[in-house]
């Protein structure tokens, strides 16, 4: 049992990383229909905006535990900034294209965000490693692991409960979800769909800046930190169902389970465990573990 | 006969080409068909409205079919390569396109992202095969025939030619008759065309085991080209370039993705020579702009050139 | 397809003529040389740029004829030198397109930190006749797989940084055990691995190695990664991460008690310590790829380029601004013997004949292009072990192995050599 033990968390808490940076994702798609390639790109920003909104706050001496405060607050300026910024700069005249073009469109903004994160912050990498040791450590097995752990996986519960209360329990979820499923239709009775667009992206942006802020302080924030994330995040959704919460959150804690215990017990096949989760869902249940049915059209 | 017609000029064209350019240009040009050739496959594909995010998986295994007859059977015939790359592609996709075939849309896109990137992890783990080294192949003959030194990429380049062009006029004919009219309606509404009792399901399959093979064949006309094989040819962003090609070019001709090719190379060549530091920069504007404004691929431009001269 | 012949004549003409017009090559009045450097990604933070700012640097003291003795005449034998920077990201197969393109614009082309670049490069600049210097790439395979005419190494492979941690360790600890590693899931991360998990075999037989991780190259995140290892009971940990990936490992792992529990080797460490400095935990083995850094002998040019650098940019310089400043002024070095007293420009060919076999100082210290016949340099190899004192990280215990110890000789795969006992 002491052996499982650790497996076990480890895998949780890969998997609360996972779902922050997919629930965004798997929002945005869910209600805008676009795979969101500069995810990775928002992602990456709120990793930066962390390490100077915090590294700022830490340089002028202030109390250290405000730092947490800050990489809530760079996720918040980040998404709140450059989502609305490329919702209405750029992605509103592209809707009624092609999924398989508005793939491409966010993969040119992702390849453009890259150069602009390198001209901004340069290539060294930046480092903000208090607000992870500041926490301390526990006990579990006889090993120690960081406090920060359980906050990360309580920011990823606190996020998804709040997404779910948002969606259901209030008249804007309502709305939205009446959107998600029939835009048409939903237009046609007077909601007002472009201004649900512009808020699901922003909130989707957000959520990425804040997987980005709250992954800084255990990493190296490095050039192309954005790539790695995105292909993840997709593989989860997509093992998930494409814009399913629920599906998100249980994809994310598979892939993450699966990836501590490969880590574990057979080092070697990490490099594609998820690839392999990914296609043996799909196999299994060819549009994810909640795919959202969709009427046959004749 | 027009069809005819076209590919033998630009089949002359490319003759001279490999024959006069500049060592430089003849090496791009060389990247760009077999870009080009991947990227047609990618067109047919299309045409039943599948997008694969996952052509890198048959690019990497033309690539390293290739490469292996020299590595490990010393065989250093560039145009058995050519032949065993393109089989070695086709017998993939006709294996793994029983599967493919049943999905659509963005799951269509995943599932062949997520195999392609098996194939990486599997090239990276290969320490015989140089991991993510590669290793360097070498072709001295073409049917047997040795050429002079320094010629090599010159009759590369040649025999590339000449498998575009072939491989272009059979789409072609495939797409402008029967069957490309069942892929199109395919994409449009497949509900219809199973209720008029053809299979969608064969339909997919056969595009998707034309595209494995082009991808195949193109693999192996880079690594002949290049000299050298390394997994980033699986790798998902090697696959997202050659679905930008095709967008670039657009899918109403069998000519397009040569000249998309063509032109994504020198930009990218531009972009990184000029550019050094905002050359990733440079490309994604060059994609938004061509979305917004050519939304029907480049060879919308050509067309109306045509129409107006 | 509608469309008429003459129509696809004129466009095809039209592109045609575009691409011919690009100038190919352009009038040589100073020597150009090209740099090839990673400017984006990753590993431009700890090569890339690092690399860059020194080539730039060096050839304006190299011009300027501010570079200390053997090195004082302006340019290359007179003649001032000049820099074509490109970015080597984006893979072997880009990588070889850009150097058909840049070939015929420069003398000589210096470059490349990735090992498959190295490798697609190679026979590429051997087909083109273009001299090249490798600079920093790592493995082995190159000068022993193949040999070139055109192609330099100047700086020295991986074989040495894996075997010289080894021989440290077992100096130090003879009594050990047992091992694990920790490394990128990419070939330099497997070839270092198997490097040091050979050549431990080999001087300890029977060792246990417990276990060995491989995380994807560039993941960042090594939470489960570090839990097996803390709970593997190895008493050594090994690992050649670099760039992000090692800045990750010693953040994430020195609070969880990783280093306090096992000796730790970062076998190529080095550029670590301008970004970590202090929070690299005491006791730590660190290699530099060669005697590079503060690894560094005392010696005049040494302290050229460790000045001028930090004055500059205000970090020190790390192994990959050496290797590349040493990579420069060898080829000045050969160019000047090539030249002799003579007023007329060496060709090709004699600068060639000049460089292999050379004996040359680099800031590094010796250089001696004796492997790969003559193409290949050999160095001597430094370890240290990492201590704080008084808030600046320090290199205490810094053993220099001669470079005949930890290479193998001419004409021996490495592999093999590290097999079979690693003898002289």
């Amino acid at each position: 049992m002491s052996n499982i033990l650790p497996v076990v968390f480890d895998g949780i808490a890969y998997g609360s990383w996972l779902f922050l940076m997919s629930a965004g994702l798997t929002l945005i798609y869910g209600v805008m229909r676009i795979l969101n390639v500069a995810h990775g790109s928002l992602y990456a920003l709120g990793a930066y905006a962390a390490c100077s909104f915090a590294g700022a706050w830490l340089n002028g001496g202030l109390p250290a535990a405000g730092s947490f405060g800050m990489l809530l607050l760079a996720a918040i300026v980040v998404g709140g900034l450059v989502g609305p910024l490329l919702e209405r700069g750029l992605l509103q005249w592209m809707y009624g294209k092609d999924e398989v073009v508005l793939v491409l469109v966010t993969y040119a903004v992702f390849l453009i965000m890259e150069d602009v994160i390198k001209l901004v912050w340069g290539v060294d990498s930046l480092l903000l490693p208090e607000p992870y040791a500041l926490p301390g450590n526990f006990s579990l097995g006889g090993l120690a692991y960081p406090v920060y752990n359980l906050l990360l996986i309580g920011m990823a519960l606190v996020t998804g409960l709040a997404l779910v209360w948002a969606l259901y329990r209030t008249r804007q979820g309502k709305l939205l979800l009446a959107v998600i499923h029939d835009r048409e239709m939903s237009m046609a009775m007077g909601i007002n769909v472009s201004r649900f667009y512009l808020a699901t992206f922003t909130v989707g942006a957000t959520l990425a800046a804040l997987g980005g802020a709250l992954t800084a302080p255990t990493v190296a924030v490095t050039p192309g930190i954005g790539v790695e994330v995105i292909v993840l995040a997709f593989a989860v959704v997509v093992i998930g169902g494409l814009g399913s919460l629920g599906g998100a959150a249980l994809g994310a804690l598979l892939v993450g389970l699966v990836r501590s215990a490969t880590v574990r017990y057979w080092p070697e096949a990490e490099l594609f465990s998820i690839y392999a989760v990914m296609a043996i869902v799909l196999i299994a249940r060819p549009k994810g573990l909640f795919a959202v049915q969709e009427a046959r059209k004749i | 006969m027009k069809a005819l017609a076209a590919a033998a000029v630009a089949f002359a064209l490319l003759i001279a080409l490999a024959l006069l350019a500049p060592q430089w240009l003849v090496f791009m040009a060389m990247l760009a068909l077999a870009k080009g050739v991947v990227v047609l496959g990618l067109v047919v594909l299309m045409r039943t409205g599948l997008v694969s995010f996952g052509q890198g998986l048959y690019f990497g295994i033309g690539a390293y079919a290739a490469a292996l007859l020299s590595h490990q059977w010393h065989i250093a015939d560039a145009a058995v390569m050519l032949l065993a790359a393109a089989a070695a592609g086709g017998l993939l996709a006709a294996l793994l396109g029983l599967l493919l075939a049943r999905y659509r849309d963005i799951f269509f896109a995943m599932l062949s992202l997520a195999l392609s990137m098996i194939l990486y992890g599997l090239l990276v783990k290969s320490a015989a095969l140089g991991s993510t080294d590669g290793f360097n192949l070498h072709a001295r003959t073409f049917f047997g025939i040795a050429f002079a030194s320094g010629m090599e990429r010159r009759v590369f380049l040649i025999a590339g030619s000449a498998c575009a062009v072939v491989a272009a006029l059979m789409v072609h004919r495939l797409l402008d008759g029967h069957w490309g009219r069942l892929a199109s309606a395919v994409r449009d509404n497949e509900l219809r065309v199973s209720y008029l009792g053809a299979s969608p399901y064969r339909v997919v399959y056969f595009n998707y085991l034309i595209a494995g093979t082009l991808a195949g064949l193109g693999g192996a006309l880079a690594a002949l080209a290049v000299g050298h094989v390394d997994p980033e040819t699986t790798y998902w962003t090697t696959s997202g370039e050659f679905v930008f090609i095709a967008i670039l070019g657009g899918t109403q001709s069998i000519m397009a993705p040569f000249v998309a090719a063509a032109i994504f190379e020198t930009l990218r060549t531009i972009a990184s020579q000029y550019a050094p530091n905002v050359w990733q920069m440079s490309l994604g504007l060059a994609m938004l702009a061509i979305i917004m404004f050519q939304p029907a691929g480049l060879w919308s431009l050509a067309e109306r050139w045509r129409r107006s001269a | 397809m509608r469309m008429s012949p003459s129509f696809t004549l004129r466009a095809a003409v039209a592109a045609f003529v575009m691409l011919l017009t690009v100038p190919a090559s352009l009038a040589q009045q100073p020597i150009k040389v090209g740099i090839v450097t990673l400017l984006s990604g990753p590993a431009a933070g700890p090569f890339g740029v690092p690399a860059r700012n020194a080539a730039e640097l060096t050839a304006e003291m190299v011009n300027a004829g501010t570079v200390p003795a053997p090195y004082t005449q302006k340019g290359f034998g007179g003649t001032p030198i000049e820099l074509v920077i490109i970015d080597e990201a984006g893979g072997p197969q880009k990588q070889v397109a850009e150097f058909r393109n840049l070939a015929p614009r420069v003398d000589i082309v210096i470059g490349y930190i990735s090992s498959g670049d190295c490798l697609a490069i190679a026979p590429v600049a051997e087909e083109l006749k273009k001299l090249t210097i490798l600079f920093d790439c790592g493995t082995p395979r190159i000068f022993e797989d193949a040999s070139y005419k055109y192609v330099f190494r100047t700086g020295p492979t991986g074989t040495m940084d894996n075997v010289s941690v080894a021989l440290y360790l077992v100096e130090r600890n003879p009594n050990v055990k047992s091992i694990a590693g920790i490394n990128q899931n990419y070939a330099w991360g497997q070839d270092s691995w198997a490097d040091f998990e050979n050549a431990m075999k080999t001087l300890k037989p029977g060792i246990e190695v417990k276990t060995s991780q491989m995380p994807k190259l560039f993941a960042g995140q090594f939470g489960a990664e570090i839990t097996t290892l803390l709970g593997s009971g190895a008493e050594v940990i090994h690992s050649s991460m670099w760039g992000g990936d090692l800045e990750g490992l010693v953040l994430q792992g020195a609070p969880r008690g990783l280093f306090e529990k096992h000796k730790v080797i970062l076998s190529a460490g080095e550029p670590a310590i301008n970004r970590l400095s202090t929070r690299i935990p005491d006791g730590t083995i660190l290699g530099a790829r060669g005697p590079f850094g503060p690894f560094a002998p005392d010696t005049e040019l040494a302290r050229w380029l460790k000045t001028n650098y930090q004055d500059r940019y205000q970090v020190p310089p790390n192994y990959a601004s050496f290797k590349i400043a040493q990579a420069i002024l060898g080829v000045k070095a050969a160019y000047e013997k090539a030249k002799g007293a003579g007023s007329a420009a060496p060709d090709q060919d004699k600068i060639i004949a000049a460089l292999e076999n050379l004996t040359f100082e680099g800031p590094g210290g010796t250089v001696k292009m004796s492997l790969g016949k003559g193409h290949q340099a050999v160095m001597d190899a430094a370890v240290g072990t990492t201590k704080v004192e008084g808030g600046q990280l320090k290199m205490v215990d810094v053993v220099r192995y001669p470079a005949e110890k930890v290479n193998p000789p001419d004409g021996v795969k490495s592999e093999a050599w590290i097999k079979t006992g690693l003898k002289k």
